[in-house]
């Protein structure tokens, strides 16, 4: 029942993702007692960043310039496959979550291949963490997929998840609820968020994700940055699929009410970001072994039940 | 069938010429165009077999008792043909100019080569255990000799005394896996042996002295210590065919004896999906905590005949549990990756050649900013490691993709088993997904990206075209393969049909929802480089699109970097080997940072291999030890040495009374 007019989907997700960012800081703000940018405050950004020329560092080849297109090509696919309560997404086929992994796995790829393109120690720093958090990420995602497969059977992610959510009824509810802790694990160490990574921190040494693009400026960054907020809303959308119950709705009713859950989800991470503290480098592998565990522990509940 | 044997004959023959030739440069053209020709020969009779006619198998008989000369091609041996055809002659080209600069003489190396491919396609062809067997010690021979062509260094000698012992144990376990399966048989055709029936006890430890033997040559993980030191010491185009191609033909062994054995039992997937998770992951561990480029490959040829064993496994798995769908993307995504593999780490093995080439670094830590300086080969290095990390739109993606849809398909029997299985494949190749991609953003990134932390990297140059060429030619197939992968999947299903058993319709039924997987996965990736060359273009057309200036990496306000100061492999792989220390064992040594102005400080590390260190040494010292008193016999003395000729010679005489009596 897919039609052109799902490809709605992703064009929303495409105009609407940078607000979320605003929402976050907006949420920020408030805790802090600020009253914070406005909620369009990363449109400005982006379009006076297109507007600006580039400054390239004299270490780099053509991987620094390269890598931009690529990683924003890979998050703007990504959100064609991510459908909205029972409406499906545009592109579905048996499969595509491991596509979509993997996207995620090259866009990450070509991040910290320009970041060693610098040859800065910072920039070699922040991906020696990229890639050490990523590779034990990955596991604890497709752990979470086993999970909602063996409940709803092997399909396009489109399927996977309108399944999930219409047997949540009887007893999946704490199911879903544990791999979307899991998985809210995750959206955090991704997009890199605090508990695990500060977006806002202007110390080099203790970044991840932000020191791996230090040397991006004008349309180049604004590549970066629109394609962390679009990684962002690929997060949120699987999470507000698992937890919101879109599909007892009308279908009309879907769309605002899985836009309510993105802001929710925004308002969450805002709320984390203000109430914790960063961890110690040294303790996110924990954090992410635990994220692992808490899809294992949905794995047995599904056995047992 | 008589095609593909004079296929052989060529390359061989070329060699042969090689040796008589005078003057180096005529000697490497001659023994390359055998190659060419020979392959070329061959690959009709393997490409007619991938379709539906299979050439007239051919027998003549042998004066070895059991033994016969008999070869055919099945769809199993042809898609083996594949990598040793595709690879051969590259490798071969390549070598032309990679052996230009030796002083020493190239005789051996040129006529061992073209005996080690003459010896991989009989190989595969044999269908007589006997044969196979002096084939097997052929290659092995043979590849020992090109092993050891740089023997005035001990280490490379070293490396080949382990590979010879190496290789001979597994010849041994083969050797008694033969003469076991022979047992009460008058012939060791293997259309003679298949027959036989077996009981499930006789054919587990058959399958059991296959893994020892065949994995010893495949590298499965703890029988894998002689491809960390082989490949390193071995010419650089060497190493790509035996790092891409030779083991394979270890896959090859254990999948023809699977199909020799009967039904196999769950016991035997279980232990291929262990040896294969083992093998996965920790090979990826020992290749991040490695500095040497070409022993950092070689850890990930274990690595990737772990994810060809955990397929395998799975298949294995999928026939004793009766499920189609695993049969056909276990064996198929295992048996696909054997041909992925040989693409990609050979062309990984020619880049880290011309790098040695041209800067005579192997040490990751010693190199940097080469892209700007060799071109073609840091792209084509680039795609090879974007591959062997399974990122799309690469040919790595396409096998593991079928290992993982296997893994899910195989969920909805919802059986503890499958359960099991999805937890062990999807968990550990996600892992060493993750790890792969940490452990080639290190090595294309330290060697290729930056600035050159030594003057012999920053006065590298780019290679000759003999071996820019082949590089090339590797980096398309990537590429090729990865669009064209709904076609791969049918390539492959022959040689899954001659596993199986089964006929190939049901398996391309059973492979019909991850074709159309496949072929949705084909249309992100043409998509994916349509949209990045829109992204690059429109960044081009935006209103200061073309304005760039260029100045010096923001140093954080720092006055004085040098490139010396940029982060090195051992440091961006420090946290990931940390991680894994209980198993790597990784050794530090140097002094600590003192006093307010310290002078000099050194920081080492070496990871030794640990069943190297933990496993064998103990053991063959143990070994030493136990037969130390027989040495006392051989001290020098001939004459002593006649007194046991003549008391042999006697109790043999005593014992052969005895006997006739």
């Amino acid at each position: 029942m897919t039609s052109h007019l799902n490809w709605g989907l992703p064009l929303a997700a495409w105009l609407l993702s940078p607000a979320i960012l605003g929402i976050i800081n907006r949420v920020k703000a408030f805790f802090g007692g600020r009253k914070g940018p406005s909620l369009w405050q990363p449109y400005y950004d982006l379009s006076k960043l297109l507007r600006k020329g580039s400054v390239y560092s004299r270490s780099t080849s053509g991987i620094l310039r390269a890598a931009p297109p690529v990683i924003l090509a890979c998050m703007a696919i990504c959100t064609t496959m991510l459908p909205w309560g029972t409406i499906e997404s545009p592109v579905s086929f048996v499969g595509d979550v491991i596509l979509l992994a993997y996207l995620l796995g090259l866009a990450r790829f070509a991040t910290v291949l320009a970041a060693l393109d610098t040859g800065s120690s910072f920039e070699g720093m922040g991906a020696s963490r990229e890639v050490q958090y990523a590779a034990l990420a990955e596991p604890s995602f497709f752990l979470g997929m086993l999970v909602l497969v063996l409940h709803s059977g092997f399909q396009g992610l489109s399927g996977i998840l309108s399944g999930i959510s219409a047997h949540a009824g009887h007893g999946g509810g704490l199911l879903l609820l544990l791999v979307a802790g899991s998985w809210f694990v995750l959206l955090l160490t991704e997009n890199s968020r605090i508990p695990i990574d500060d977006p806002n921190t202007h110390l080099e040494l203790t970044m991840i994700h932000e020191v791996m693009v230090l040397d991006y400026s004008g349309p180049d960054l604004a590549y970066i940055l629109y394609a962390a907020a679009l990684k962002l809303w690929i997060f949120s959308a699987l999470i507000v699929n698992l937890i919101f119950p879109l599909h007892s709705l009308p279908w009309w009713l879907q769309i605002p009410a899985f836009l309510l859950g993105m802001a929710l989800v925004a308002v969450l991470v805002g709320v984390v970001e203000s109430i914790l503290a960063r961890l110690r480098l040294l303790q996110i592998p924990k954090i992410l072994i635990g994220s692992a565990t808490l899809s294992l522990v949905a794995l047995i509940v599904k056995w047992m039940g | 069938m008589v095609l593909f044997l004079v296929g052989c004959g060529f390359a061989v023959l070329g060699g042969v010429i090689a040796l008589l030739v005078n003057g180096s440069k005529p000697a490497r053209w001659i023994a390359t165009i055998g190659v060419w020709i020979g392959c070329g020969l061959a690959s009709i009779p393997v490409i007619s077999a991938l379709g539906d006619q299979a050439p007239h198998p051919v027998q003549w008989a042998w004066s070895m008792p059991g033994g016969s000369l008999s070869f055919a091609l099945d769809g199993l041996s042809a898609f083996f043909c594949l990598p040793i055809l595709l690879v051969s002659p590259l490798a071969a080209l390549y070598g032309v100019g990679y052996l230009a600069g030796h002083a020493r003489s190239l005789k051996a190396v040129l006529f061992f080569y073209n005996v080690l491919v003459a010896s991989m396609l009989m190989l595969v062809a044999t269908r007589n255990g006997l044969l196979f067997l002096v084939v097997w010690e052929i290659m092995a021979i043979s590849s020992f000799f090109l092993v050891i062509f740089d023997d005035e260094h001990a280490h490379v000698r070293r490396a080949g005394w382990t590979y010879l012992v190496a290789t001979h144990i597994g010849t041994a376990a083969l050797l008694a896996m033969f003469a076991l399966l022979g047992a009460g048989a008058d012939s060791l055709d293997f259309t003679a042996l298949a027959a036989m029936g077996r009981s499930l006890t006789m054919a587990t430890v058959l399958f059991a002295l296959a893994v020892i033997g065949f994995g010893s040559k495949a590298g499965f993980f703890a029988l894998h210590v002689w491809l960390p030191q082989a490949h390193p010491a071995a010419p650089s185009h060497v190493s790509a065919l035996m790092s891409g191609v030779m083991i394979k033909t270890g896959i090859y062994g254990l999948l023809r004896v699977l199909t020799l054995l009967g039904a196999p039992s769950a016991g035997w997937g279980w232990t291929l999906v262990i040896v294969g998770l083992s093998s996965g992951i920790l090979g990826v561990a020992f290749a991040l905590a490695q500095h040497d480029i070409k022993r950092l490959l070689a850890y990930h040829s274990v690595e990737n005949i772990g994810i060809i064993t955990l397929g395998l496994g799975a298949g294995v798995l999928g026939l004793s549990w009766g499920q189609p769908v695993l049969i056909m993307l276990g064996f198929g995504g295992g048996i696909l990756h054997v041909l992925n593999h040989a693409v990609f780490k050979s062309l990984l093995f020619f880049g880290a050649g011309a790098v040695a080439h041209s800067t005579g670094l192997r040490d990751i830590d010693h190199l940097g900013g080469l892209l700007k300086r060799m071109r073609w080969t840091g792209l084509t290095f680039l795609v090879a490691s974007a591959a062997i990390c399974g990122l799309p739109p690469f040919n790595g993606f396409v096998s593991e993709f079928l290992i993982y849809v296997a893994a899910f398909s195989g969920l909805h029997a919802a059986t503890p088993g499958t359960v099991v299985l999805a937890i062990g494949i999807l968990t550990g190749l996600a892992l060493i997904g993750g790890l792969a991609a940490a452990c080639f953003a290190k090595a294309f990134g330290m060697v290729f990206l930056g600035e050159p932390r030594s003057d012999h990297a920053g006065g590298a140059h780019e290679v000759g075209p003999t071996m820019r060429w082949p590089m090339m030619a590797l980096a398309v197939a990537c590429l090729a393969i990865g669009l064209l992968a709904p076609l791969a999947v049918r390539g492959v299903l022959p040689a899954v049909a001659v596993v199986a058993g089964g006929d190939p319709g049901a398996l391309l039924e059973a492979a019909g929802g991850a074709i159309r997987g496949l072929t949705g996965v084909v249309y992100i990736s043409v998509t994916l480089l349509l949209v990045t060359g829109g992204l690059l273009l429109f960044r081009r057309l935006l209103p200061r699109g073309k304005q760039q200036t260029e100045t010096g990496t923001w140093d954080c306000g720092y006055a004085r970097p040098t490139p010396r100061m940029q982060y090195t492999a051992s440091s961006f792989a420090q946290p990931l080997v940390d991680l894994f220390r209980t198993l790597l064992g990784t050794r530090k040594r140097g002094m600590a940072v003192r006093g307010f102005f310290p002078a000099r400080a050194t920081f080492e590390t070496d990871t030794p291999d640990a069943a190297q260190e933990r496993l064998f040494a103990p053991l063959f010292q143990s070994i030493d030890r136990l037969v130390a008193p027989i040495r006392r016999m051989q001290h020098g003395r001939v004459h002593e040495y006649l007194l046991y000729i003549a008391a042999t010679l006697v109790l043999l005489l005593l014992f052969w009374k005895a006997g006739t009596r």
